[in-house]
């Protein structure tokens, strides 16, 4: 397909605007940096700040991973891959080894990132405290003066209400002791493997016109009391397909009668454990020898 | 027995082409041509060209076209779209009171140097379809006057006996909303920008929420013009400005309840709209709108109502914004959704478990 457009389709201009703000997020882990987001071709909410993150870190020799709900093959991770594609010619792949910018929806992949490797979450409410006040004026100020009794208090009323922290998703964590950031909506499972990696995490919001950043190597602490302690959780199955016991799962109803299955959400890591002779309870029954 | 959702590629080429056809409709029908959808769906292409804040009728047509009517789908396409082109620079500030104007009207006097001109609106028409346009559209030719040429402003009138709050000249370039990311408070120049391009809806809602007391603006409409007004660059190069076409603006100016106190001599004030096109019903809206926000500066009273909230209209105002975030809670959500289910089956049994 002939490209018509900058590589990446965002002008260089553009593409150095928004290296600052990841500089700028790198340097202070956590903070949310203003950023002139720009309308894109595909709609605010659907990705628009993880593409102009990834359009700002693609070289023409990267290979690129596009991910959503972990799943390579969901229609948007498709979309936004196909983006790339055409815009910038880059190479892609599935594998999360082989990837060396990987943009994800809601998950972590469960292969653990190495050095070198740039994930990039989309964000669609960066604001760990913007349930519990809507203004944005208000919740800078929060920040800056690191004043996060409340969100203290909500866990509190949490355990208060339901006798456990009722957030599953988009678990808040504080970065290097210093700001609590909403990891995006990755399931709390995922949170552990936010802290001390040697990949470059980078967060984009496109409609709310934010960037923050996790260094390598950061410590990346969920919230929680010493009495009531984070917990990743997941269903309790394994995988269906491939057997693991330790992968993020989605359940999956098979019949109208309660019938139901457990698979990997992370479609690489499934495909790979297969193929590597791992089976699970459900797995296609090999020929018989 | 469950087989992995593969095929996403092809079910989404699948789904455009699908798209591309219905969009089409019949074939047996006439395609639209743009110049159909620029000269008989004026409006809509004006309201297009306002919201996505790009000035091209052929473009705002086209995009019309390729959205199928969706007008809120077209200023998409638009904004998108204006997102690529370069910015070459910046035009000197247009002079609307240089206006050559087809309508202008005033309602707070009966007549007024330039006079009352009603040019081509709805506002005296009754509201009956005209069944006759369904078998031909041709209209007889109007008898029409030239363009007013520059007529004063009625807020000049007001202004040279001191009623009317004075609007300082200011030479410092605005700020731009598409270039720097919002930062709150923001200053009348951004949040004009915020609220012409804003979706017509919102702000008519807004608006007229004002007028029904959730923060009252006591608005006239002092003025209302429509018209073509130049619009002329400074040329390095050359040292002077030139003009680099033409465009339709519509500008409002609303004169409201006064100020004053016992040293302050009692005054008018302002609210402003302007908006491309034939777009009077979000220019007034907008000067409403406008006047609202300035309660702080004018010493008012804040009765807690959304349209003096800054932060409530300027971070919803955007019909993009506000339509991707929305739509987007299409896509798959079954991550988070699972981590939920897991989360009430533990609450759940962890209850069951306390009470036996």
């Amino acid at each position: 397909m002939s490209n018509h457009y900058n590589f990446a389709y965002l002008d260089e201009q553009t593409k150095r605007m928004i290296r600052r703000a990841i500089l700028k997020g790198v340097a202070v882990p956590g903070y949310q940096v203003p950023f002139a987001s720009r309308e894109m071709p595909m709609p605010y909410g659907w990705g628009t700040g993880g593409v102009q993150v990834t359009a700002a870190c693609l070289t023409p020799e990267d290979r690129l991973k596009v991910i959503d709900q972990g799943a390579d093959d969901t229609t948007n991770a498709v979309s936004i891959r196909k983006f790339f594609q055409r815009t910038a010619e880059v190479a892609v792949t599935e594998h999360t080894a082989e990837a060396t910018v990987i943009q994800t929806r809601h998950r972590i992949p469960e292969r653990p990132l190495t050095a070198g490797q740039i994930l990039v979450y989309q964000v669609p409410i960066p604001e760990p405290l913007r349930f519990l006040e809507p203004r944005e004026t208000e919740t800078r100020r929060m920040h800056a003066l690191e004043d996060y009794g409340l969100m203290h208090v909500k866990l509190y009323e949490d355990i208060a209400r339901n006798g456990a922290i009722a957030t599953s998703y988009a678990y808040p964590v504080k970065v290097e002791g210093r700001y609590v950031m909403d990891p995006s909506p990755i399931p709390k499972f995922d949170n552990p493997k936010l802290s001390g990696t040697p990949a470059l995490q980078l967060f984009g919001a496109g409609r709310e016109q934010r960037i923050y950043a996790i260094p390598p190597f950061t410590e990346v602490i969920s919230l929680d009391f010493e009495d009531y302690p984070f917990e990743a959780t997941k269903a309790p199955h394994a995988c269906d397909l491939c057997g693991d016991g330790g992968s993020y799962l989605d359940e999956v109803i098979t019949d109208d009668a309660g019938g139901r299955m457990f698979v990997c959400s992370d479609t690489d890591h499934c495909a790979s454990r297969q193929a590597a002779g791992h089976r699970g309870r459900l797995s296609p029954q090999e020929d018989a020898a | 027995m469950y087989v992995a959702v593969k095929g996403g590629e092809r079910a989404i080429d699948n789904a455009h082409a699908f798209l591309a056809e219905e969009r089409r409709g019949d074939p047996t029908v006439p395609d639209l041509s743009i110049a159909q959808i620029r000269a008989q769906m004026a409006l809509a292409v004006n309201r297009v060209m306002a919201e996505g804040s790009l000035y091209d009728p052929d473009l705002a047509a086209l995009a019309i076209k390729q959205a199928r009517g969706d007008l809120i789908e077209a200023i998409f396409l638009i904004r998108a779209y204006r997102t690529t082109l370069p910015r070459l620079g910046h035009s000197n500030p247009v002079d609307t009171g240089a206006m050559a104007a087809v309508r202008r009207i005033s309602a707070t006097y009966k007549d007024l140097p330039g006079g009352q001109v009603l040019g081509p609106t709805f506002d005296y028409t009754h509201r009956l379809i005209d069944f006759a346009l369904a078998a031909e559209g041709d209209a007889p030719e109007a008898p029409r006057a030239a363009p007013l040429g520059p007529v004063p402003r009625v807020t000049g009138f007001l202004d040279r006996e001191g009623l009317i709050e004075d609007e300082p000249a200011s030479d410092t370039p605005p700020r731009d909303l598409t270039r720097e990311p919002m930062e709150l408070p923001a200053d009348r120049a951004l949040r004009l920008q915020a609220l012409t391009r804003g979706d017509e809806g919102f702000i008519l809602s807004l608006a007229y929420s004002s007028q029904r007391g959730y923060g009252r603006t006591h608005p006239f409409v002092g003025e209302l013009r429509i018209g073509e007004v130049a619009v002329e660059m400074d040329i390095p190069e050359l040292g002077f400005a030139i003009e680099i076409g033409e465009i339709t603006v519509t500008e409002c100016e609303t004169v409201n309840q006064f100020t004053g106190s016992k040293t302050q001599p009692a005054q008018f004030t302002r609210g402003y709209g302007l908006v491309f096109g034939q777009t009077e019903r979000k220019a007034i809206s907008m000067s409403l709108v406008d006047r609202a926000l300035r309660w702080a500066e004018l010493g008012e009273e804040n009765t807690g109502a959304p349209v003096q909230d800054q932060e409530f209209v300027l971070m919803h105002a955007d019909n993009i914004q506000a339509t991707g975030f929305l739509e987007h809670i299409k896509l798959p959500h079954y991550v988070d959704f699972q981590s939920e289910l897991e989360l009430v089956r533990a609450l759940r049994s962890g209850l069951r478990e306390a009470a036996e």
